[in-house]
């Protein structure tokens, strides 16, 4: 069920080539991490379409029961 | 229109506040659905629960509404706001506030403040 940490920001990497990404294992337990991702394209969006446009890069991997990752604490901005 | 997704519909057109979570306000079964009510029940805020754990088709049914995978879901008058980040990350910036002011719903700005001083 556990998800590695390079897994996720490969993922999201391939949806925000040019973001930058910090993933930080919150437990230890390859379940609940934070990712904090900081881009261009986030400008002028609020906090949803940003973090939705993120899901969306993790392609499923959040959906319940079957998701491999149980919990994701999100943090999305542009560059200052 | 499926019945979960009228479900939906009615519960968010006959309650301003609306929190879809795991458990109830007055027991909630996982952290980050407690995180919100908590937030919530602290600012005195009058909102409806719906727990998604009763119903499989609303649990589904609200992730496909929202275009968002996870529980919980805060809505206020019909519009998704956000989940567990994003409602702490609105808290402590005092946009919450903002938005209840906006929307007109009732709320104890002390108790909005004083989470601020706690977490500040």
């Amino acid at each position: 069920m556990a998800i590695q940490a390079q897994e996720i920001e490969d993922l999201i990497r391939a949806s925000f080539p040019l973001a930058k990404i910090t993933i930080t294992d919150l437990a230890g337990d390859g379940n609940h991490y934070a990712a904090e991702v900081i881009d261009e394209s986030f400008r002028g969006k609020n906090r949803v379409q940003q973090q939705r446009a993120v899901y969306a890069a993790l392609k499923g991997k959040m959906d319940g029961a079957n998701g491999q990752l149980h919990a994701l604490a999100l943090t999305t901005k542009a560059p200052e | 229109m499926s019945d979960a997704e009228n479900q939906i519909r009615e519960t968010l057109s006959s309650n301003a506040v609306v929190l879809f979570m795991k458990g109830t306000k007055s027991m909630p079964q996982c952290g980050f659905s407690s995180r919100v009510a908590g937030v919530l029940n602290y600012m005195g805020v009058e909102f409806a629960d719906v727990n998604v754990l009763a119903d499989e088709g609303i649990r589904q049914g609200i992730k496909d509404f929202s275009d968002w995978p996870t529980i919980p879901q805060l809505y206020v008058k019909g519009e998704f706001v956000g989940g567990c980040d994003i409602i702490t990350e609105m808290t402590l910036s005092g946009e919450l506030d903002q938005l209840f002011e906006t929307e007109g719903v009732a709320f104890d700005k002390d108790a909005a403040a004083k989470i601020r001083e706690a977490n500040g």
